[in-house]
C-alpha cells in the first residue's frame, strides 16, 4: 500500500522532469493498480555464511522506472539475479510477473528482457545473428526474429553494423546492442544491471535516451546503478542499498528534501588548511560534511552560506555552490561516498 | 494466420516454454552452435580429412611396411594398416570429443558467457547440457564418418561393419566428453586443460590397443587396459572393420554398455555442476 503511495506522489512532485506518456500503472484508473509486477518481502539471498541480500522488501509497479542505488557489494546484482530467475531465492517471498521463480523460472524469463552487468554477447557472430539466435531461445519463428531484428538494430542506431563481427565494437555498441538483444522477446519488464557502468559520456547519454524512449513506451525498467546522475534521469523511483538492506526508498526528488537540502556550498581549501578549521564551520549551514578534500555545507541558501563563511575570515581556496545530488543523499544515509 | 496473430495478446506470439526440458528447447542450443561453426566450416572439414590421412600414410604405410615385414603373429595375418586404422578411427574421435567439451564450453561459461545469456532466456541448464552434448555428436559424427570414408579409400577396412563403426567411434568420443564437459564446468581458467591433456588423454591415446595389440603390454599391464574407455572403444571399432565381431558378441555388448554407462555418469554429472555454475553467476 505504501509503496503505490510513493510511485502515486512521486510522480507529482517533480515538475522539472519531462512526464512519461504511459503513466504507472497505479495512476490508470481503478482496477490497474490490482497487481504489482515484483513483489518481495524480506526477500534474502545468502552465500554460505555471507548475506549478500538481507531480508529487503520492495514492489515494482507496472510502466515505472524503478531503481536500485548503491555502492560494488550493496546486494545490487544478487536482487536482479533472483528477480531475472537465475540465482534461488534463500528467505522470504518473490513474485514475478504473478509467478514464483522458484517454480516458473523458464515462464518468467520468457517476458523478461535481461540486460546483465558483463555483455554476454557472441562474438563469434555477428551483430545481427546474435539478436537472430536471441530471438530463437525464445522460440520465435525465423521470419519474426529476423523482422525484430532489423527493427532493434535502427532503434539502438546499429543498422550499418548488423554484418559486422561483435568484437571490434565499442563498449557502448555492445551494450546498445545488448540492450536490443534484451528486447527482442518484447518483455514486460527489463531489467538492467549497471546499464552504462564504464562507457563514456556521450555513449552514455545516448544509452540513457534509447532507455527513457522505452519509459515513454511503457515499458517497465529495473535498473541498478552506482551513479546518482543516472538514477536522477532515468528512475521514477529508487530504493538506497548499503551493506545488503535498503535503507531509504522514495522519488529521486523526494529523498533529496527528506535526507538533504536543496543547494550544497563545497569549499575546497589548499592543502593542511582544512584541519586547522576545527569548529569554525558551526552554525553555517544546516549539516556539515567534512570529507578529507572538501568541505560540504548543506543549507537551502548556498550562496548565502558563502557570504556568511566569507564574512567569518574563511578564504576556501574553491567554492562550489550546487543542487544536493542522491550523492548527497547517500553521504547522509551511510557516512560514505557512492564510488569510492 | 497473421490476422489471428494480429487479433491475440502481443506475447502470445512466443510460445509458453516447457518447464522442463524438451527437443524445442534442447534444439536452440544446438542451432546457436551450428551457426557458431558454419564460420569455422571449411577449416575444419579440411582438417577432418588431413588427419586420417596423413596418419594412415606415416603410420600405416611407412611404419606399417617395416611391421608386416615381421610376419607378428600378434596381427593374426592382418596388415598393420587395418589392424591400425580403427584404433586411430576411434582415438581421433576420442580426441575430438574431449577437445569439443573443454575450450569451447569454457567459452561459454567463462569467457564470452553465451551459455549464460541463454539462462536469461527460457533456455534451462539442462537444455544447456543436452544441446551441447547432441551438438559434439553431430561434429564426432562428421569427423567419424570422414575418416571412416578415407580408411574405405586406403582400402584399409575389411568389413561393411565399418559403417556401424563410425556410432560406436561417437560413443567412444561421447564417453570422454560428457565427464570432461562436468569438469569444465567447474573450471574458470584453462589451466588444468593441459595437464589433463598430457596426463590423461594422451596416455591413453598411445596405451589403449590404438597403435599396438594390449597383448603386447606387460602381462600385469593387460587389466588395466581394460580400465581405459578408449580400449572398449578401438576394440569394439577393430571387431567391425574386421569382421570379427560375430566371434565375440558379448565382448562386443560389454564394450558398448561400458560406454553407454560413461556416458550416462557424464551427463548426469555435468547436469550438476553446470547447472550450479550458471547459478553461481
Amino acid at each position: 500500500m505504501s509503496e503505490t503511495n510513493v510511485a502515486a506522489s512521486g510522480a507529482s512532485v517533480e515538475p522539472s522532469q519531462p512526464r512519461p506518456t504511459a503513466e504507472p500503472a497505479a495512476r490508470r484508473g481503478p482496477g490497474a493498480d490490482a497487481a504489482p509486477l515484483i513483489h518481495a518481502r524480506k526477500l534474502t539471498k545468502r552465500f554460505g555464511e555471507f548475506t549478500a541480500v538481507d531480508g529487503v522488501d520492495f514492489d515494482v509497479q507496472p510502466g515505472e522506472a524503478f531503481g536500485f542505488l548503491g555502492p560494488n557489494g550493496a546486494g545490487k546484482t544478487s536482487t536482479m539475479r533472483m528477480i531475472g530467475c537465475t540465482s534461488p531465492i534463500s528467505d522470504g517471498e518473490l513474485s514475478v510477473l504473478d509467478m514464483n521463480p522458484r517454480r516458473d523460472g523458464p515462464r518468467i524469463r520468457a517476458r523478461l528482457g535481461v540486460v546483465p552487468q558483463h555483455d554476454t554477447l557472441d562474438n563469434e557472430l555477428t551483430v545481427r545473428e546474435n539478436l537472430l539466435i536471441y530471438g530463437r531461445y525464445f522460440g520465435l519463428p525465423r521470419e519474426e526474429c529476423a523482422r525484430r531484428a532489423d527493427e532493434l538494430l535502427d532503434f539502438v542506431q546499429l543498422s550499418d553494423r548488423g554484418k559486422d563481427l561483435v568484437e571490434p565494437l565499442s563498449g557502448g555498441m555492445k551494450r546498445r546492442l545488448t540492450i536490443a538483444r534484451s528486447l527482442i522477446n518484447e518483455p514486460d519488464l527489463m531489467l538492467l544491471d549497471e546499464p552504462t557502468t564504464g562507457l563514456d559520456p556521450q555513449a552514455r547519454h545516448l544509452l540513457w535516451d534509447r532507455l527513457y524512449r522505452l519509459k515513454q513506451r511503457g515499458v517497465t525498467l529495473v535498473l541498478t546503478t552506482h551513479y546518482m546522475d543516472e538514477a536522477e534521469q532515468l528512475c521514477d523511483r529508487l530504493v538506497v542499498m548499503d551493506k545488503a538492506k535498503i535503507v531509504a526508498e522514495g522519488s529521486p526528488r523526494q529523498l533529496i528534501e527528506r535526507y538533504s537540502t536543496k543547494e550544497v556550498a563545497e569549499f575546497r581549501f589548499a592543502p593542511g588548511i582544512q584541519e586547522t578549521l576545527d569548529g569554525q564551520f558551526d552554525g553555517l549551514a544546516e549539516r556539515i560534511e567534512r570529507l578529507p578534500d572538501r568541505v560540504l555545507l548543506y543549507a537551502d541558501d548556498g550562496e548565502d552560506v558563502v557570504a556568511s563563511a566569507r564574512s567569518r575570515g574563511l578564504h576556501p581556496e574553491t567554492v562550489l555552490v550546487r543542487r544536493s545530488t542522491l550523492e548527497d543523499v547517500f553521504l547522509r544515509l551511510t557516512g560514505r561516498s557512492l564510488i569510492e | 494466420m497473421s490476422a489471428i496473430a494480429g487479433a491475440r495478446d502481443r506475447r502470445t506470439t512466443a510460445p509458453l516454454p516447457p518447464l522442463g526440458s524438451s527437443w524445442s528447447t534442447v534444439r536452440r542450443v544446438v542451432e546457436h552452435r551450428a551457426l557458431q561453426y558454419r564460420r569455422t566450416f571449411r577449416a575444419s572439414i579440411f582438417g577432418s580429412f588431413g588427419i586420417p590421412v596423413l596418419f594412415l600414410t606415416a603410420m600405416g604405410f611407412g611404419l606399417g611396411g617395416y611391421v608386416d615385414r615381421s610376419q607378428d603373429a600378434v596381427l593374426h595375418g592382418l596388415t598393420y594398416l587395418q589392424f591400425l586404422a580403427p584404433g586411430l578411427l576411434a582415438a581421433t574421435v576420442m580426441q575430438t570429443g574431449s577437445f569439443e567439451a573443454s575450450f569451447p564450453i569454457l567459452g561459454g561459461l567463462q569467457w564470452n558467457k553465451v551459455f549464460h545469456a541463454m539462462f536469461a532466456t527460457p533456455i534451462q541448464p539442462s537444455d544447456i547440457v543436452f544441446g551441447n552434448v547432441i551438438w559434439i555428436a553431430l561434429r564426432l559424427a562428421l569427423v567419424g564418418a570422414v575418416f571412416a570414408f578415407v580408411i574405405v579409400l586406403f582400402g584399409a577396412s575389411r568389413s561393411a561393419l565399418v559403417v556401424l563403426a563410425v556410432p560406436c567411434a561417437v560413443l567412444t568420443g561421447l564417453a570422454f566428453a560428457t565427464p570432461m564437459m562436468a569438469f569444465t564446468a567447474t573450471q574458470r581458467t584453462p589451466d588444468r586443460f593441459a595437464t589433463l591433456f598430457r596426463f590423461g588423454v594422451t596416455p591413453l591415446f598411445l596405451f589403449s590397443g590404438t597403435f599396438f595389440p594390449i597383448e603386447s603390454l606387460p602381462s600385469f599391464l593387460q587389466p588395466v587396459a581394460w580400465l581405459s574407455p578408449l580400449w572398449h572403444g578401438v576394440d569394439l571399432c577393430r571387431q567391425l572393420m574386421l569382421g570379427t565381431v560375430g566371434d565375440t558378441p558379448l565382448l562386443a555388448v560389454i564394450h558398448a554398455l561400458v560406454l553407454i554407462t560413461i556416458t550416462v555418469i557424464g551427463v548426469a554429472v555435468a547436469m550438476r555442476t553446470v547447472e550450479a555454475r550458471l547459478v553461481k553467476g
